[in-house]
């Protein structure tokens, strides 16, 4: 009971990560009709922006110890961060500790200008082309971003941790009398993906701003003849989309440290929560999300595996083969989109 | 500096005649003067250095490739000779190989066997390379082995860990320097027994492909043989990002040690997911929780950062090692690049002296030459102590190295220190070991 | 000729001469001069050109006349490539049962699994075609290994029966593959001057299985049923009403391109006994997909083109190092050289990849019917030219296939 319990909970911490990026994904989708492939690359982004902050915290000047030495034999450099030597080294150190929380701020006005830009400055010539072309255009520019986040920062994994105070474990389990030991961190991952998720559909529900929009997917001509200037509205959503992207990104990092392609692992995976969620439908991404983290959780269980060998690396696909069988749009998708 | 004076076509030019051309007939690429692939005939020789550049590997390549020019740079007689000051044999010069200056192509495995296979086949098809070396991974070093054995030029493998590569796959043309699975497992299993004593209940994750399964079984088998329960071994995919739902059932499995078997990128994440859970403080049948990671590589252990402090693992090198061929390595890379080497720099490094070195006391670059000049040899000084090349599978023997994760590291490069040297000796194995039976060399191929 | 139009006719002689001439057309630099780095006139090289346009020729059969975009063709070339080399083991080196294996076994895995996706249509069918070939690449390298021997990729052995032929040669090496005692590795070199020119057997094999490949796309393209296909494309639904099956015309043209794409994975193996279970990879589908857009999909010569286009960046730009920018430069002044060496360097070797994304992304902007629209742009930009010369009015461009 207890593994299962832990295996429902570690599938849904693993399904917020899924849901989020697919969220944006739709949001692309069903706003502008653009299929993006560089929206792992966005994710990717995300966690670089985690990344150059921890860095750029950790800036350093050098003083020469003559007691010690480096690996050649010369006296060694010792680094002390700018950030402990201006704010004494207390709170200069939880400053950096606090890089990856802090790195949200950072990373939603860089993200919301990475998406205006990508948006006004290649996206927006593709809207009348072909999905083909889309795909291929976004294809490209996501290799040239992973290529670049290469350049810059190497191909190995980067670590970037979770402050001290949220880096143990917490036993979940505990008020119901049993043993339920999860990360803290990945506890705060959660309730962070259910905060974005609650706060995007708010926000299409209950302001002016959401209504226009999702008028605008539901019908864009119609509401462009009203005179509202919708492709303005449509990029900002772009930005928006962007921004959730880097945001799952960004908390993404303590989890696992940060590879310049991981927006790569992450791209083929969302596209089939995607799909199984129904194009151009948020709440079935987000269903869709969690429920192939789930699933996911589960197969990978022993007892599973014993029955099933090798059901851990095609459980996502078999239940996208079997939900596309039985339900031709996916769990909540439209007839009529993507079809063609 | 021209690299396309690949010497094969030296030898055509001058055997055509000119103007309307004159047709050769030749097998594979080798003239039919030559008496195997891609003999050198100029004052130059061409070496072909197939590294991942592109993919989860390329820093590991980037290194490989560091490692491969200063070799050059101390072939050719540049730079302060590194380890040829240091190695027990004294036929290189400093003068090239045979007198012939060394050049070099290189190429991108992408650390898929496809394409190692066609970047090794353009460099043996276009630029004449006589030997091909590198590489990342044992996939890929076993294919590309493979081909060189079809082509008739030498591999020295790179960084390769599965027993099969010297083991059933092992090939006549082929040899390494790196260590093996059963290596690591023998050379672990005394200090796990010293440190977590005899009676412990391990728990294997492993990467679902050969070689997690290879070292996963040597590994099992050494411990087991200390006395120790293997409770579970449970297969990874290799495209898992996040192992938490591996990691979770492991702690109320009723073992007290868990095996990683993973490399590179995999390690690095089921490594810091299993820090999350907080297995490395659990008590567990009143001991301490434990991580190993047999296989570790220092430049993949820093993206695990804090996590690899007190875990304890295996590696062929390291550059704290303080022997004069160590030293000397270090100085002279460090000196060039401002850091210090890896491990699979170092075995790239040393596979390529070897093989000029076999060429120099074999007074030819005839494969089969060196194949017979390397089979059996004993040499030193090159890092490892006295070490020798199996002439039975192409494995060289020396020492072990038993590495943990450093509690207070002075700097960005000193994340592990060496706990044991485990001596030669004890990680031997007969080469009809039943985990590296099945193999057959075959006879070595000179091509032509 | 050959039941074709002129214009189609001399499409094939022009395919035709390119590939029967590419030993010479591929080297056009002599290999001493710094430029050979261009070359891509080895036999390696040139049988992956040809083996990728028979794949991509197939791609588009599908792709190109019926619309549907399949993400998971790599898996019949992984399919076709396991079963030569199986056929290898155990029968012998000749590659023609080899190949005629490995189409058959592909023809019936895209009649499976074409069976299944063809029922949904748009990314729906993409993501169900792209979900097998994923499950197909997992197990390969996992519990499949028995079969596929996994990470390492299925090799030849010494001690494989071969009840056709012989275990280990007398010299004890492992047989090669050969089409009726023709070594596919045998090449006939040439050296014209300065130049040296490899006729490989194995790529004239794989060229002239290439032009068949091509031929038979002609005319599939020509044919009633390729003209059936292009209906689906424009309109399914309009074909459903009047009450027409589509569903076996898309597919048969499924199991076509998916018998060119295990044709295509036979050849690969009989050129390299080799089978990796990375052919199978999302990736190597998604190439094939650039490879057929970016030549031109629905045109006859655009895979061709796009594969040609990938597999050169792949294997040649890979392999520019720094030293060789350096004896390119050599005759600039010293800080400039390392200049111009600094701004190229994040271009080459281990960033072939960023070249290639961005060419992707120039092609795509400013090509959107690819390559061919490419030349078709230069070719009316010519003839207009010429039309002034004359002094008559522009020449219209023509209209793509």
């Amino acid at each position: 009971m207890d593994a299962i319990l832990l295996q429902i909970l570690n599938g849904l911490d693993k399904g917020s990560a899924y849901a989020l990026i697919a969220l944006g994904l739709t949001l692309i989708f069903g706003t502008l009709g653009v299929v993006n492939f560089a929206h792992g690359a966005l994710f990717m982004i995300g966690a670089f922006c985690a990344v150059t902050l921890q860095r750029i915290l950790n800036l350093s000047f050098e003083l020469v110890d003559e007691t010690q030495t480096d690996f050649l034999g010369n006296p060694l450099k010792v680094k002390t961060p700018y950030v402990e030597a201006w704010f004494g080294p207390d709170i200069g150190g939880s400053i950096i500790d606090w890089a990856v929380p802090l790195a949200i701020l950072f990373a939603i006005p860089i993200m919301i200008g990475v998406g205006y830009v990508m948006e006004r400055g290649l996206i927006k010539h593709f809207y009348k082309r072909p999905h083909a072309d889309q795909i291929l255009v976004t294809f490209g520019l996501a290799i040239v971003l992973q290529e670049v986040v290469k350049y810059f920062y190497g191909a190995n994994p980067i670590q970037t941790p979770a402050p001290d105070a949220l880096n143990g474990v917490v036993n979940l389990g505990a008020a119901i009398g049993m043993d339920i030991v999860y990360p803290v961190w990945r506890v705060v991952y959660f309730f962070f993906a259910v905060l974005i998720i609650g706060g995007i559909f708010s926000f299409l529900q209950f302001t002016t701003f959401g209504m226009v929009v999702r008028a605008g997917m539901a019908d864009r001509e119609t509401v462009g003849l009203l005179g509202i200037n919708i492709d303005r509205r449509f990029t900002i959503m772009f930005g928006i989309a962007a921004a959730v992207a880097g945001l799952a990104g960004v908390m993404y990092t303590p989890i696992n440290s940060p590879n310049y392609h991981m927006g790569m692992d992450f791209l083929v995976l969302s596209f089939v929560v995607v799909v199984v969620g129904g194009m151009g439908s948020l709440p079935g991404a987000v269903l869709a999300g969690f429920l192939l983290g789930v699933l996911e959780s589960f197969a990978s269980m022993n007892e599973v595996k014993s029955l099933l060998p090798g059901i851990d690396q095609i459980i996502i696909y078999v239940v996208a083969i079997i939900i596309l069988l039985t339900r031709p749009r996916g769990l909540m998708g439209r007839k009529g989109v993507m079809e063609e | 500096m021209s690299k396309f004076d690949a010497s094969r076509r030296r030898v055509l030019k001058t055997g055509a005649i000119a103007g309307a051309g004159v047709a050769l007939p030749t097998i594979f690429t080798a003239s039919s003067a030559a008496a195997f692939t891609n003999e050198p005939t100029g004052g130059t020789v061409t070496l072909g250095f197939n590294v991942p550049q592109t993919g989860p590997y390329a820093d590991e390549g980037a290194d490989e490739l560091r490692a491969y020019e200063l070799a050059v740079e101390h072939l050719n007689g540049g730079g302060d000779g590194g380890m040829m000051n240091t190695f027990s044999s004294k036929a290189l010069q400093g003068n090239g190989i045979l007198g012939k200056k060394v050049e070099y192509v290189t190429g991108d495995t992408q650390t898929k066997s496809d394409a190692a296979r066609a970047s090794a086949k353009s460099m043996i098809e276009k630029d004449g390379a006589v030997m091909i070396t590198g590489g990342s991974s044992s996939g890929v070093a076993i294919a590309v082995q493979g081909l060189c054995q079809e082509a008739g030029v030498i591999f020295m493998a790179g960084l390769t860990h599965s027993n099969d590569t010297t083991g059933k796959d092992k090939k006549a043309n082929g040899f390494r320097h790196f260590f093996n699975g059963y290596m690591s497992g023998a050379a672990l299993a005394p200090v796990l027994k010293n440190l977590y004593g005899t009676d412990r209940t391990a728990y294997h994750l492993t990467a679902d492909y050969t070689w997690g399964w290879t070292q996963e079984e040597s590994i099992a088998a050494a411990t087991e043989a200390l006395g120790w329960q293997t409770v579970n071994k449970v297969r990874t995919p290799l495209a898992a990002t996040d192992f938490s739902s591996y990691i979770a059932p492991v702690l109320n499995s009723g073992a007290d040690v868990l095996v990683l078997n993973h490399y590179g990128g995999n390690m690095v994440n089921s490594l810091t997911n299993a820090v999350q859970f907080g297995l490395r403080d659990k008590v567990v049948n009143g001991k301490n929780f434990e991580i190993v990671v047999p296989l570790y590589s220092r430049l993949m252990a820093k993206g695990a950062g804090e996590n690899v402090k007190g875990i304890h693992g295996s590696t062929n090198w390291h550059w704290t090692l303080q022997d004069e061929g160590s030293k000397a390595f270090v100085k002279s890379f460090g000196t060039k690049y401002g850091f210090p080497p890896s491990q699979a720099a170092h075995t790239c490094y040393v596979q390529t002296l070897l093989y000029a070195d076999a060429v120099e006391r074999a007074g030819s670059f005839n494969p089969c030459a060196v194949a017979e000049a390397l089979e059996g040899f004993e040499f030193d000084g090159m890092g490892n102590g006295p070490t020798l090349y199996r002439a039975e599978d192409h494995q060289c023997f020396k020492d072990v190295l038993v590495v943990r994760g450093k509690e207070n590291p002075t700097s960005e490069f000193d994340l592990l220190e060496v706990v044991e040297v485990t001596p030669r000796a004890q990680v031997e194995y007969a080469p009809d070991h039943p985990m590296f039976a099945g193999g057959n060399l075959g006879a070595c191929n000179p091509g032509a | 000729m050959f039941g074709l139009d002129k214009k189609d006719t001399s499409k094939l002689i022009i395919v035709a001469c390119l590939a029967l001439l590419a030993p010479f057309i591929l080297n056009p630099f002599p290999t001493d001069s710094a430029l050979a780095q261009f070359n891509a006139g080895y036999p390696d090289l040139m049988q992956r050109f040809v083996i990728f346009g028979i794949f991509a020729i197939g791609f588009n059969i599908l792709f190109g006349l019926t619309g549907y975009l399949s993400f998971g063709h790599a898996a019949f070339l992984g399919v076709g490539s396991y079963s030569a080399v199986w056929m290898f083991k155990l029968i012998g080196m000749n590659v023609i049962p080899a190949i005629v294996l490995s189409v058959i076994v592909a023809g019936l895995f895209a009649l499976l699994i074409g069976f299944v996706s063809l029922r949904r249509s748009g990314i729906y069918f993409s993501i169900l075609t792209l979900a097998f070939a994923q499950m197909s690449f997992n197990l390969a390298y996992s519990v499949l290994t028995p079969i596929t021997n996994g990470e390492t990729g299925l090799q030849l052995t010494l001690e494989d029966p071969r009840i056709l032929g012989v275990s280990a040669t007398a010299d004890g090496s492992i047989p090669v593959t050969n089409l009726f005692g023709l070594e596919m590795r045998s090449t006939f070199e040439m050296a014209v001057g300065p130049w040296a020119f490899q006729f490989n057997a194995g790529y004239y094999l794989c060229a002239l299985i290439m032009l068949a490949a091509f031929y038979l796309s002609i005319r599939i393209f020509r044919s009633p049923f390729g003209m059936m296909l292009r209906a689906v494309k424009s309109n399914q639904q309009r074909m459903n009403y009047t009450g027409l099956n589509t569903r076996p015309y898309t597919l048969a043209a499924f199991v076509i391109s998916g018998m060119y794409a295990g044709l295509a994975g036979g050849l690969m193996a009989s050129m390299d006994p080799l089978a990796g279970a990375e052919r199978m990879q999302w990736t190597a589908s998604g190439e094939v997909v650039l490879m057929t857009i970016l030549g031109g999909a629905g045109t006859l010569i655009g895979p061709v083109l796009g594969a040609g286009f990938i597999k050169y960046f792949e294997n040649i730009f890979s392999k520019i190092n720094d030293n060789v920018l350096h004896t390119w430069f050599s005759f600039l002044p010293d800080g400039m050289e390392d200049a111009v060496v600094f701004i190229i360097h994040p271009f080459i070797g281990k960033g072939w990849h960023l070249t290639l994304g961005i060419l992707f992304m120039l092609v795509v902007i400013f090509l959107p019917g690819g390559l061919v629209e490419g030349g078709q742009r230069i070719k009316g930009w010519l003839s207009r030219r010429k039309a002034k010369d004359g002094g008559k009015a522009a020449g219209e461009t023509n209209p793509a296939e």
